[in-house]
């Protein structure tokens, strides 16, 4: 009988008390510190005149700078489709039944990751004096590789096919994540194993394979200003030219350096929304984007809001 | 409820048996787990086999879909060898997309339901029959939903797997094999990952499927249910058939030792 009453009592008690949460006064402070020291950084920063922000300033949308950048995301863009497509062609070789098509593709892999990706840029650089002419081994088909090997070419090659070899790596933890009852359910509805590997084993493996993805990604876009060693016009090439000519080295390093991180944060964003699409069913429920968190906090810490729910 | 899971027993008609194991041998490696299995099941048969954990019970379903290869003996599904073409005196392993059409005719329910996490229900029911039997969506659809209300989830259309609790996810999984509209159902312990307040609304799904005359092969430890709606027990142990018969028979008057201690330690 008192263990009926007893919830009823508190149950009212419960009301007459009001939350205060703890208070974090380290937070506080460490966050005060920081900023301090961030304030002084950028201090340095604005006065130094050796940073030259005005020749920043007038070089930032400079005609060859922007095309530039559009070149960088060309190769970013080209480089990464190869990677990616030859690199789920190699993730599945590497788990093929046939023993001599698993080994090609771990040579593949062994081979591209081996050797640094600047010596693999020369190498397709200068292949004409390897292979003056490229024949495919097929009749008829003679190629002269001085006219084919552009400085684009030999760095689509040099950094797509070096990204395949990290990207099956990638693809291939995906692909084992995924339980295998989920190929044997396939199987036994009579889905075959290409169709289970693209519509049922892949999607699921997306989870695993998006996020060093995206990093994989914005590690392209930086590894394209290695091929301005081979002369293509992308981005860090362009700020070369003009430094060569007016010696502001640091304010055109700082332009470039400036372009590449506002691509880069675009990048990000990208790959958390693509992250998001393919965490699906992956959670109960999605959670909410930084958007809607923030639409979160203003309604929560409205304070017209917080009075009218007194009342 | 059954309109629609009846349509899918239709072909429940035909000569011979509809599954047919002869001394059916299955090795991993060095541990031979069927040691010459014979079983038959007839057209709008319910078998339910029982048998101690690691008898093979799994195996022999998994190997009536070809889901294994077997090693000796040969089973035959609706009157052709599952999975090999017979050639002079050798079987020849068919080609994967031959087995894949057989396997249309041969729905498979898993314990652990294995449904799409990343399908919606309506997905997952309709993946297989456009992929598989090039089926256009409209018509897919209206027999998912269908099946979907005739398992009781009509509301669960597009729901995730992970939104539902077990017993919904693995009605939805009998739904799936359904919509291939199936010749003969396999069921893997359909039961066994269920809490048990949802045991019974799968179960009841199961007999209603039994009722409308699909034929079915259910490994199971549910005594109540071989009980009330096998037509046949099989019990296995070690990787042989020791006492088949009637749920009364086999269940009530078991005549083998094996087949009495595994009673005694289930019941
Ligand atoms: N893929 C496999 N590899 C090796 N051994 C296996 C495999 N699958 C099952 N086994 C073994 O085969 C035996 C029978 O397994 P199973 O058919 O799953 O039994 P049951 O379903 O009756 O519990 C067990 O000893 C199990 O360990
Ligand atoms: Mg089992």
């Amino acid at each position: 009988m008192t263990i009926m009453t007893e919830p009823k009592k508190t149950a009212s008690a419960v009301d007459e008390y009001s939350i205060v949460n703890a208070r974090h006064p380290g937070r506080w402070i460490s966050a005060a510190v920081i900023v301090f020291l961030g304030l002084l950084l950028l201090r340095s920063v604005v006065t130094n005149p050796n940073f030259g922000w005005s020749t920043v300033g007038m070089y930032i949308r400079d005609v060859s700078i922007v095309r530039g950048i559009g070149v960088t995301l060309q190769l970013t863009v080209i480089c990464m489709a190869i990677g990616i497509v030859l690199g789920v062609v190699l993730a599945v070789m590497r788990i093929a039944a046939n023993p001599v098509v698993r080994s090609a593709a771990y040579a593949y892999v062994s081979f591209f990751r081996g050797t640094p990706v600047l010596v693999q840029l020369l190498f397709w650089y200068n292949l004409a004096a390897l292979y003056p002419s490229i024949t495919f081994g097929i009749p008829g088909v003679d190629l002269d590789a001085n006219a084919i090997i552009t400085p684009m070419t030999a760095a689509i090659l040099g950094l797509g096919l070096n990204q395949a070899a990290y990207m099956s790596e990638i693809v291939r933890a995906g692909i084992l994540s995924v339980e295998n009852g989920q190929s044997e359910a396939a199987g036994a509805l009579g889905i075959n194993r290409l169709q289970t590997m693209r519509r049922i084993v892949l999607p699921q493996a997306m989870r695993v394979i998006i996020p060093p993805t995206g990093n994989e990604a914005i590690g392209m876009l930086k590894a394209t200003a290695l091929v301005s060693v081979i002369s293509v016009p992308e981005l860090l090439y362009s700020a070369q030219i003009i430094y060569a000519r007016t010696f502001e080295t640091i304010p055109l390093l700082m332009v470039a350096s400036l372009w590449y991180i506002v691509v880069t944060s675009i990048l990000s964003v990208g790959q958390y929304y693509v992250e998001r699409h393919y965490a699906k069913g992956g959670q109960r429920s999605l959670p909410a984007t930084p958007w809607q968190q923030l639409k979160r906090f203003v309604r929560v810490h409205d304070p017209l809001a917080l009075k009218g729910a007194k009342k | 409820m059954s309109a629609t899971i009846r349509e899918s027993a239709a072909a429940a008609t035909g000569p011979g048996p509809m599954i047919k194991a002869a001394a059916v041998r299955k090795s991993y490696g060095r541990l031979e787990v069927l040691k010459g299995i014979d079983l038959q099941v007839d057209r709008g048969e319910v078998v339910c086999l029982i048998g101690p954990s690691g008898s093979g019970k799994s195996t022999l379903l998994r190997c009536i879909n070809h889901l294994e290869t077997i090693e000796g003996g040969r089973m035959w599904v609706d009157g052709a060898v599952m999975g090999y073409d017979l050639k002079g005196t050798k079987l020849h392993e068919q080609p994967h997309a031959k087995i894949c059409r057989s396997r249309v005719e041969i729905g498979m329910v898993f314990q652990h339901f294995n449904l799409f996490p990343h399908m919606n229900v309506l997905e997952n029911l309709i993946e297989a029959p456009r992929l598989v039997l090039k089926e256009k969506r409209p018509s897919a659809t209206a027999r998912a939903l269908a099946l979907l209300d005739s398992v009781g989830l009509a509301d669960k259309a597009k729901a995730y797997p992970r939104q539902l609790s077990g017993g919904q996810q693995q009605r939805v999984a009998i739904a799936r094999a359904l919509c291939m509209r199936p010749k003969v159902m396999l069921f893997d312990e359909p039961t066994s990952a269920l809490d048990p307040e949802l045991v019974g609304e799968v179960l009841k799904v199961m007999k209603d499927l039994a009722a409308s005359g699909m034929t079915m092969v259910v490994v199971t430890h549910e005594m109540k249910f071989a009980r009330d709606v096998a037509d046949r027990v099989v019990f296995m142990d070690d990787g042989y058939v020791v006492e088949q018969g009637t749920a009364q028979d086999v269940i009530g008057d078991p005549q083998h030792e094996r087949t009495k201690a595994f009673l005694a330690s289930v019941l």
